[in-house]
């Protein structure tokens, strides 16, 4: 059994849990935070993507004990004041969900995606970038166009605040 | 997955000792293969030993044409490594391939070619830059380091802690990948050095995983063109042959990725 504590959504919090734990179930069963999905269990779908000291990562296949000390961000810690993260707001404007099983990992992985490539972002570039993540319903066609026009409208907005 | 017991070191010194304490260990860098595997019960460590927060496994220096890369340095950091870019940009677009963003945030170099998956990608790198692999005991030359379908000369306890290589004069990697996995149906590094010798790495597509192939070296040697290719012969009974591609096309496709490479580079 391990003691561990770690920042989950600007939140310190602790738990015990075995050193087998994956991270995605303490998330969602020590912690009560299930928007972080498991699809495939196997680290092929992405619908457990969360931020680990600010990168991308399948939840799935890390264990609660390896995440121990570092800051985790779930979809539950991207709304800010009651308001959408452009991110989601461009998923629910452009119909990039379906069922929404896959979602939380979209944009989650969206998120990551224009952190390290800004808003200069193109098509073929998304498309590479959702490797890790599927989706069974809506042939990813919307899910491209809500990422670029999050990624255009946060750069815009981003100069707009220089 | 079976019960286990986690430890997080932060040298390699204590990695080791942690290691020489437990029963069946086995070493944690990003844990990108050994977690899937322990999940399906294909592996059950006693223990577990982290190697991702030691500061001496991590980082890459460039120093002229000479080039070290932690062995927990992760694809991502290799991939987008401005130093690595400006000596040899075909080992950042070899990383940059790997998997999806995910899996390059967490899996580590050490960890790809400690597990010498044979479809994995940095193992070709390795043989073709003729890279020095470097553990907490000795060094080992990249060709005596791959020893079989996952088998290498590391022993029990003992850590890949860097490699190092030469940047040569011009290198490309082109694979194929599987459409599903993403790993290499067949990858093929060239490296090309100022005195014109050259070296010609395969992956993915070896019974015995990866290897280098004289008939391509030689070739490119006497003419580094594309065409120099098309007369080589590639030998198919060495080849795998599994679900996704026979032997007689991975035949086809080294050649075809070795022209690729080439042109590239
Ligand atoms: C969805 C997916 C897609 C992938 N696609 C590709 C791909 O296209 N190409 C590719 O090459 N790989 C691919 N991989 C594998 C990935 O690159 C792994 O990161 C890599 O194989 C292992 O590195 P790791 O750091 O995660 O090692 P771990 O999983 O932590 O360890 C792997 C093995 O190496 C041992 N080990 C780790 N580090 C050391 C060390 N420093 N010294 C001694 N032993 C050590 C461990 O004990 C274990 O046995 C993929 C993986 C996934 C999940
Ligand atoms: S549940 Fe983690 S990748 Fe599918
Ligand atoms: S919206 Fe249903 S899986 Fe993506």
């Amino acid at each position: 059994m391990a003691k561990i504590t770690m920042t989950v959504n600007g939140r310190q919090v602790s738990g015990s849990c075995d050193d087998r734990t994956l991270l995605v179930h303490f998330i969602r069963e020590n912690l009560g935070l299930t928007g972080t999905h498991v699809g495939c269990d196997t680290t092929q779908c992405g619908a457990c993507v969360v931020h680990m000291d600010g990168q991308s990562v399948k939840s799935c296949s890390i264990l609660a004990v390896q995440a121990a000390g570092s800051s985790i961000t779930t979809i539950e810690g991207l709304a800010a004041n009651g308001e959408l993260h452009p991110v989601q707001a461009a998923f629910k404007a452009h119909h990039g969900l379906q069922c929404g099983f896959c979602t939380p990992g979209m944009v989650m992985t969206a998120v990551d995606i224009i952190r390290r490539h800004g808003s200069g972002l193109d098509e073929a570039t998304v498309r590479a970038e959702l490797e890790g993540n599927i989706c069974r319903c809506t042939g990813y066609h919307n899910i491209v166009q809500a990422v670029l026009a999050a990624a255009a409208g946060m750069g815009g907005a981003r100069q707009a605040a220089e | 997955m079976y019960e286990t017991n986690y430890h997080r070191a932060s040298s390699v010194e204590e990695a080791v000792k942690l290691m020489g304490a437990a029963a069946e260990g086995k070493y944690l860098s990003g844990g990108m293969t050994l977690i899937p595997t322990m999940k399906q019960r294909l592996a059950a460590p006693t223990d577990l030993v982290d190697l991702r927060h030691i500061a001496e496994m991590k980082g890459i220096a460039v120093d002229g044409r000479s080039v070290r890369i932690g062995a927990a340095t992760t694809h991502e950091e290799v991939a987008a490594s401005a130093a690595l870019a400006a000596v040899c940009p075909a080992l950042c677009g070899l990383a940059s391939r790997i998997g999806d963003p995910h899996v390059r945030h967490m899996g580590t170099i050490g960890g790809s070619i400690a597990n010498n998956d044979p479809a994995a990608d940095y193992p070709a790198a390795m043989l073709a830059l003729d890279a020095t692999i470097v553990t907490d005991r000795r060094e080992i030359k990249a060709g005596d380091f791959f020893t079989g379908l996952f088998e290498t000369a590391i022993e029990n306890g003992e850590i890949v802690t860097a490699v190092r290589f030469e940047a040569p004069a011009r290198a490309a990697y082109q694979k194929f990948a599987n459409p599903a996995s993403r790993y290499a149906m067949a990858g093929v590094f060239v490296a090309r050095r100022d005195d014109g010798a050259v070296r010609v790495a395969v992956t993915g597509a070896g019974a015995d995983g990866v290897f280098r192939h004289p008939g391509l070296e030689a070739a490119l040697a006497a003419n580094w063109s594309p065409d120099a290719v098309a007369n080589v012969t590639i030998d198919a009974s060495a080849l795998l042959s599994d679900l996704h591609a026979s032997a007689a096309y991975r035949a086809n496709l080294v050649k075809v990725l070795a022209k690729r490479a080439v042109a590239a580079a």
